[in-house]
């Protein structure tokens, strides 16, 4: 197996140049698939038999939800890069990626809460799903809090890592609340082996939403990388070069 | 791979593992607390305690919706499908209220296994249609069961 691919990565400057070719094209996918998907969804799509307009909500709240949770597996793959193969791009992910996941998820808290008061009668409850996404989100919190107040670089480092992958258990709790326990939330629409339990003119605005939803998280990591493998490589003879070049 | 970073892979998955059936073995333990209500068969074989505030969830039985006529008050009956249990309730219920519908309910068991609800929410499946869509099956589902068709309240 060829391994240089991933070697390159371990490289600050290989990951610069690569991720400011794809930045626009990332860039120009979010905003499209964005646009569309949320005029789609919010004026044209139909609206549900049971809960009229107010389920339209479910085109931020289902992505924001969804990447929420795929960002803090990332978190996980980038602690165990870190811990294992001590790959400093692997802690500058983690990093970076930390506060992009905590807003996703506080999103989708959000809007779950906006969507419960018209549909279940309450903005909140203690249930298995509910209670799950709150720990991811204080999980980040103990992510990006843990990084900070470490001074040290490789310890903050160290230190988030293995916070990042303990945490990762709370993923399939998150997924399995609503089949493990009864809970007001209700079962996945989206499952990998059937049908969604909803018409195509209904869930193909929210594929869109979420390819889009992934794509500015996309966007928005690569930025924060970016500027961080700048700061950390400010020494190096190659960032002054790539600034030079910007002014 | 280095065996050094083969080392540092296992005891990382190791801890991972440990942390995990910590966790399975806790979430087992309160298996009951995290669940958010009581259904009614475990409510009729007493699982469920009598004199603290406890929910009871189920779907609401076709027909047994009663108001009051002059107040907020509603009574009706819940299932799985096993056993019923009678809720009373006063004030507004959620839009999505309707009989057939799961809910949700927050209240006390008195002497005659009634609960006495302070809150009702309502749960909804995980399936969306289009209104036109759910009428189309509606009619299937009337023909298929001829004659005892119930009108669907409000």
């Amino acid at each position: 197996m060829k391994w240089t691919f991933f070697h390159k990565l371990g490289s600050p400057k290989w990951f610069y140049d690569i991720s400011g070719r794809w930045l626009p094209w990332f860039a120009a996918a979010s905003v499209l698939l964005l646009a569309v998907g949320s005029v789609w969804g919010l004026f044209f799509a139909p609206q549900d038999y049971q809960q009229g307009n107010s389920f339209r909500i479910i085109y931020i709240h289902v992505p924001a939800a969804f990447v929420a949770q795929s960002c803090y597996i990332m978190l996980a793959v980038a602690g165990v890069v870190s811990l294992v193969w001590r790959m400093k791009l692997a802690d500058v992910a983690l990093k970076c990626a930390a506060p992009i996941g905590a807003w996703m998820t506080f999103v989708a808290l959000l809007t779950g809460a906006i969507w419960g008061k018209p549909t279940w009668g309450t903005y909140w409850v203690w249930d298995a799903r509910l209670t799950s996404m709150l720990i991811l989100l204080f999980l980040y919190f103990g992510v990006i809090a843990l990084g900070q107040a470490i001074s040290n670089r490789d310890t903050a480092a160290k230190a988030t890592a293995v916070l990042a992958i303990v945490g990762t258990v709370n993923i399939p709790i998150i997924k399995y609340s609503v089949n493990w326990w009864n809970t007001l939330h209700q079962p996945a629409t989206f499952k990998l082996t059937e049908k969604p339990a909803m018409p195509v003119e209904m869930w193909l605005p929210l594929l869109l939403m979420v390819l889009g939803f992934y794509a500015l998280f996309t966007v928005s990591l690569f930025m924060r990388m970016r500027l961080e493998v700048l700061q950390r490589e400010h020494k190096t003879r190659w960032v002054r070069e790539a600034l030079e070049k910007m002014s | 791979m280095h065996p050094q970073r083969k080392k540092r892979l296992i005891l990382v998955l190791l801890v991972l593992l440990g942390v995990g059936v910590a966790v399975a073995l806790a979430l087992g333990a309160l298996r009951q607390n995290i669940n958010l209500f009581y259904t009614p068969t475990e409510i009729a074989s007493g699982v469920a305690p009598q004199d603290a505030r406890i929910r009871a969830g189920g779907m609401v039985v076709a027909g047994s919706l009663k108001r009051s006529a002059d107040s907020l008050d509603v009574v009706f009956d819940v299932t799985d499908g096993a056993e019923q249990v009678t809720i009373t309730y006063s004030g507004i219920l959620p839009d999505l209220f309707r009989e057939g519908q799961g809910i949700v309910a927050l209240g006390r068991l008195n002497e005659d296994r009634v609960l006495v609800a302070d809150e009702v929410l309502a749960k909804h499946d995980e399936e969306y249609m289009p209104p036109e869509v759910a009428q189309a099956l509606d009619k299937v589902e009337h023909m298929k069961v001829d004659g005892v068709y119930t009108p669907p309240a409000n």
